[in-house]
């Protein structure tokens, strides 16, 4: 008997594999409860749900609160919101790690170069509070560049923190901020695996620092930048919960409110629930088929992808 | 060749210079709140430039070290660390260890692990289970959420893979089992992983807000950055302090108050940067190498 001679080997691995599986349990228990129950939750989305009727009583609604995202304008204004920002920090940020790693990489003398990174990672390990009381501190109207504006330039100081047409670039300013510096970390490590042969070869063959920086140093970079590039496209619905939460206010509600925090407003603070659950599964959807997609495109480029 | 080289050493001075401008730019900041926080209340008025304390005013820390909520907010995220912390480490290397040894399921697992990180349920649904779970309100709700993260759980399984087999069949044939493998051959030849996970894992309990504004509604448990964000991004530093006038005479300018908390609250990653970075290089690279 096949199926039986299997059910036995499932018990002998059982028994075997015992201390591993004692081991692993609370990891499992984990991902079953804190990552997989919610994953069933995202029915919500298809319910009218009631906190006091409960999940299993809430009645069926189909696809309703999928449809009110689409007629719903504040939710097409929080969409393209949160593709802004997204956007716009692959448009300036990105580079600017890659620019860095290669600038540090022209330093010769060791110390001063571990000096300069331990630098420009240190605002990566701050909260976003503390970077986010940072720039209120420094941007408010009685603050250091408001004085110098008014004191010195003798001009109009500017409400930098209420004003919706700076929201964006002002968020965008303190992500290069708080994560050029780190983002510099895994280009640094493909250029130190550059063999130092190639630039010599270079240098005989007359090549100046320009040309064997786009001869030898950015093929080097290539497929780290296409990796972290697809990562970030894949996350382009996510646009940093915890800054943009903590920049807004009644006046930049408009250009700032993006899809998590549009979430937690709705879901959380106004107890509607299940039309948060859709907004959110929409999101968390489009998001995997953008990741899955990146990464499908990397193949073709030729470059190894993530799985 | 001449003229080339010349060109270099204008290359080289002028990026000297923009990598200096760069760095002055992560660091003024810190300077400034540091010598306004020391700064009397006429100073902070009078000069637009304060780069260094004229007269040492302590008033904004003695302050703040007086108020209660302060004091109890430290103490609920130092605790939050401490225990987070060691909960990450303990569910993920057990977890990351029998991901490494050919346990039944395994590729399922780390199927359903992988998947975690390309698609999660969403705020709302997590919020409806650390509710039915009855974390809402108590600090396990800051632990338990997020007592792995796949990421460092896959980077774990990476390093655990590179140590050398040979170790284990040796404590197999000793009469070891599992166990006792895992805490006493795989867990001392880890500690480095363990110092770089602990400590990227430390920095994330410490800087944590939203946690605490999502699943928190009493004051006395909330963490430091909640307070931190009373003070200083909604403006309110007496409020938040709990309006006390302790040893100080009159209340102290809201600008060093300010300044004070956001230095106290940034001082423990400041202590323990130089020991992170000496760690965390290794640990970021343990991922991408073999990824």
């Amino acid at each position: 008997m096949p199926t039986k001679r299997k059910k036995n080997s499932i018990k002998k691995k059982l028994w075997r594999d015992r201390y591993l599986l004692l081991l692993i349990l609370p990891g499992i228990l984990y991902f079953l409860i804190y990552r997989y129950i919610p994953m069933a939750g995202i029915l919500l989305a298809f319910k009218d749900y009631s906190p006091f009727r409960g999940f299993a009583d809430s009645p069926w609604v189909g696809l309703k609160y999928f449809k009110l995202i689409f007629e719903d304008a504040e939710v097409i204004q929080v969409i393209w919101n949160t593709l802004q920002i997204s956007l716009l920090q692959i448009f300036f940020a990105f580079p600017i790690s890659i620019v860095l790693a290669l600038m540090l990489n022209e330093i010769r003398n060791q110390v001063y170069k571990k000096f300069l990174q331990s630098i420009v990672y240190l605002p990566h390990f701050l909260s976003w509070v503390v970077v986010v009381g940072i720039t209120v501190i420094f941007l408010r109207s009685e603050g250091l560049i408001n004085s110098v504006l008014v004191n010195l330039l003798e001009v109009n100081p500017i409400p930098f923190l209420t004003d919706p047409a700076l929201f964006k670039p002002i968020v965008i300013l303190q992500v290069i901020w708080k994560e050029s510096g780190w983002g510099t970390i895994l280009f640094l490590a493909a250029l130190s695996g550059i063999s130092p042969h190639l630039y010599e070869a270079a240098v005989i063959d007359g090549a100046s620092r320009l040309r064997q920086m786009w001869h030898i140093t950015l093929p080097a970079l290539k497929s780290t930048i296409v990796i972290l590039l697809i990562l970030r496209l894949g996350n382009v619905m996510d646009s940093g919960f915890e800054q943009i939460f903590l920049m807004l206010n009644p006046f930049n509600m408009e250009t700032g409110n993006v899809l998590d925090t549009y979430v937690y407003f709705k879901g959380i603070q106004q107890a509607n629930f299940s039309f948060a659950t859709a907004v959110g599964l929409f999101k968390g959807i489009i998001g995997l088929i953008l990741v899955v997609l990146a990464n499908r495109l990397a193949k073709k480029f030729g470059e190894d992808g993530l799985y | 060749m001449f003229k080339s080289s010349g060109g270099e050493r204008v290359m080289e001075i002028v990026n000297n210079i923009l990598l200096l401008l760069i760095a002055v730019t992560m660091l003024f900041p810190f300077l400034y709140i540091f010598s306004v926080s020391f700064s009397s209340i006429s100073d902070v008025l009078n000069s637009d430039f304060l780069l260094w304390p004229k007269d040492w005013v302590t008033d904004a820390y003695t302050y703040i070290l007086g108020s209660d909520q302060f004091i109890r907010s430290l103490w609920v995220t130092v605790y939050v660390t401490v225990v987070g912390t060691f909960i990450n480490l303990v569910f993920t290397s057990t977890m990351a260890y029998s991901l490494t040894r050919n346990i039944i399921g395994q590729r399922l697992i780390l199927f359903l692990v992988l998947f975690t990180i390309l698609f999660s349920a969403g705020m709302i649904p997590t919020y409806i289970i650390v509710k039915e779970t009855g974390l809402l309100n108590s600090l396990w709700a800051l632990i338990i959420p997020v007592a792995i993260s796949p990421f460092n759980l896959i980077i774990m399984t990476q390093f655990f893979k590179g140590i050398p087999e040979e170790l284990t069949e040796a404590a197999l044939i000793d009469g070891a089992n599992d166990i006792q493998i895992f805490s006493k051959v795989i867990l001392p030849l880890s500690k480095p992983a363990l110092a770089a996970f602990g400590l990227f894992y430390a920095v994330g309990h410490w800087n944590s807000y939203f946690s605490g504004v999502l699943y928190l509604n009493d004051p006395a448990k909330w963490p430091i950055q909640v307070i931190l964000r009373q003070i200083v991004i909604v403006n309110e530093p007496n409020a938040a302090l709990g309006g006390h006038a302790a040893m100080v005479e009159a209340l102290p300018p809201p600008e060093t108050v300010q300044m004070a908390a956001i230095l106290l609250a940034t001082l423990p990653i400041l202590i323990v940067y130089p020991f992170l970075q000496k760690h965390f290089a290794k640990g970021v690279m343990l991922g991408s190498v073999k990824g």
